[in-house]
């Protein structure tokens, strides 16, 4: 870690001189790469509802967690979105009713119920920063956990993306083509829940899902292959998020949603690029 | 006339002694208290094309996803291959009646083979099967598809990608749901000429659900009529020249207008109103003769 700081240390930038930028700018390195991946399959499979109530009912796995006080708020959390994930899978593939309608009703329950055990006592303010983030707050040990994420979420990639991806463009297709479509969408569907939950207090609810949709939805503006859409949506995602914190710190605002502006005007930028790349 | 299109006529005995032989027996499908069909008996021998045709709703792209699995239904499928040796799992290809996918999605042919024939993750290493690819994209005559967006190709283009999947790995028997509804002219005919090839090299079964009667009498060897159940089978000429054809499909036959050859004209068709040159296969045919 020592090793690590002193090359941050060394580079040209004032920015880095605190230590607290030095973590801000590796969990920006960990966390940017990891949502421009997972981003493309948000896309692609229309989850990004799904994702969004994710982050809705990670909520109630915060305030379960302070409530029963056995384990820690991120392990409720933890276990919490990644039960609240498969069920929304699992019933969304039992249940005739359309998916927008199933998980909007856990989205809303999710947080409904999140926000009433919070606000008992009269103590939500302690669970604000959730609302918000705040990437600058992240230790030593955070960066390791999030680096053991980003490798968990690689190899998995690595092993079954195929699946997935056929399973992004029709699912009974998939399923012709002997794909266990329940599997696959369930593990893809905790690996996302994993992952908000693991950065929601640094990234914030309010912004989390702009992190899982903006990415891809740029890169899908200047594809046309599988690789490129891969390359341009996690190349996107770290340049806005370095980008981002760099700008917030020099003009001292929330580096969450700076990053989030920069993703933002990176789609702008792509869709009017779409028709010179897309063939 | 009828005699020159109805070409395929092997294939009638029920002996299994010569030719690998799929046998679904008893296939019955019910979802909830609603029976789609029962007792379904299909016998159908390699390098035969069996049509099944038949109404809206008479079970017939039900019982393609039951034969794959897809669906759970009573009855079995057997198979044995042509020594006999072979027997159990064949392998099925399927082609859907219309693939829905999102027509942005940047996935390329290459991407799609790759995805479905490999395990090597397609989003970070060249593809390793790229020759491959082009050889069966080749047989179905779209090997300079192979670096288009999916969402770039036309309906006949995408049905023949569909198709060279199918083929890889080479099936024992090849399904296909009405695979060309929506295919111009040209694209029909590209489809059909592949169909006849598979027929005549490859050692395999195909079922083929098709509302296309007369491009059914020219290709088929065996034709299943199908509403809940089968309601006849045979060569093409025996199925239409059945009573029951006849009352299903509501045609006018031998006696009314002589359309291209097979000899039948949908009723609704002639409910219809057509004009000079409307441009449906019938009334071309029509004019034709006319002329």
């Amino acid at each position: 870690m020592d090793f690590i700081y002193s090359i941050l240390g060394s580079l040209p930038f004032s920015w880095l001189e605190y230590d607290f930028m030095k973590n801000a700018f590796l969990a920006v390195l960990l966390i940017t790469p990891l949502f421009g991946l997972l981003s493309t399959m948000v896309v692609s499979n229309r989850m990004a509802f799904f994702s969004d109530s994710l982050g809705h009912g990670a909520f109630t796995g915060l305030a379960i967690g302070a409530v029963v006080g056995i384990i820690s708020p991120m392990q409720s959390l933890i276990l919490f979105s990644v039960t609240f994930a498969l069920l929304i899978t699992w019933i969304k593939n039992k249940s005739s009713a359309s998916t927008d309608t199933i998980i909007g009703v856990f989205s809303s329950t999710g947080i409904a119920v999140g926000l009433m055990m919070m606000s008992y006592g009269g103590g939500f303010n302690k669970f604000s920063n959730y609302l918000v983030g705040d990437v600058l707050s992240i230790t030593h040990q955070e960066l390791g956990s999030l680096l053991l994420v980003l490798i968990m979420v690689f190899v998995l990639w690595g092993i079954m993306f195929n699946k997935l991806l056929v399973l992004s463009i029709n699912q009974s297709f998939a399923r012709s083509r002997g794909i266990d479509v329940m599997l696959t969408e369930g593990i893809f569907a905790a690996m996302v829940a994993v992952v908000v939950a693991i950065s929601i207090q640094w990234v914030g609810l309010l912004i989390i899902n702009s992190l899982l949709v903006l990415p891809a939805a740029a890169a899908r503006n200047v594809s046309n292959s599988v690789k490129q859409y891969h390359a341009v949506s996690i190349g996107s995602a770290m340049i806005s998020g370095i980008s981002g914190l760099i700008l917030a710190y020099h003009f001292n605002m929330a580096a969450g949603a700076t990053i989030v502006v920069i993703s933002a005007l990176i789609f702008f930028v792509t869709l009017l690029l779409k028709p010179r790349f897309v063939r | 006339m009828l005699k020159r299109l109805f070409r395929h006529t092997k294939g009638e005995g029920n002996d299994c002694s010569k030719l690998c032989c799929t046998k679904i027996e008893n296939f019955t499908v019910k979802v909830g208290k609603l029976t789609i069909f029962e007792d379904v008996n299909i016998h159908v021998h390699c390098g035969q094309l069996t049509a099944v045709i038949g109404p809206n709703g008479a079970g017939k792209s039900t019982l393609l996803r039951a034969i794959l699995g897809e669906i759970s239904h009573t009855g079995t499928l057997k198979y044995a291959d042509a020594k006999g040796k072979r027997t159990g799992k064949p392998i099925i290809g399927y082609v859907p009646q219309y693939l829905k996918f999102d027509v942005s999605a940047p996935i390329t042919v290459l991407d799609l083979f790759s995805a479905c024939r490999s395990r090597r993750p397609i989003w970070l290493l060249p593809s390793n099967i790229r020759s491959e690819v082009e050889e069966s994209l080749k047989r179905v005559k779209a090997a300079d598809l192979i670096d288009r967006r999916l969402g770039a190709l036309s309906g006949g283009e995408l049905q023949r990608v569909l198709l060279a999947l199918a083929l890889n790995p080479m099936p024992d028997i090849l399904l296909l749901d009405e695979p060309v509804s929506g295919v111009d002219q040209n694209g029909l005919e590209i489809f059909y000429n592949i169909l006849e090839d598979l027929q005549n090299n490859e050692d395999m079964a195909i079922i083929l659900i098709s509302h296309d009667l007369n491009m059914v009498a020219r290709h088929a060897d065996q034709v299943v009529l199908m509403n809940k159940g089968v309601v006849c089978s045979g060569t093409p000429e025996e199925v239409f020249r059945d009573s029951r054809t006849r009352k299903i499909f509501g045609m006018l036959t031998e006696g009314g207008v002589n359309h291209g050859g097979t000899g039948f004209v949908w009723v609704e068709h002639k409910k219809k109103k057509h004009q000079q040159g409307c441009g449906c296969p019938d009334c071309a045919a029509t004019e034709e003769d006319g002329e």
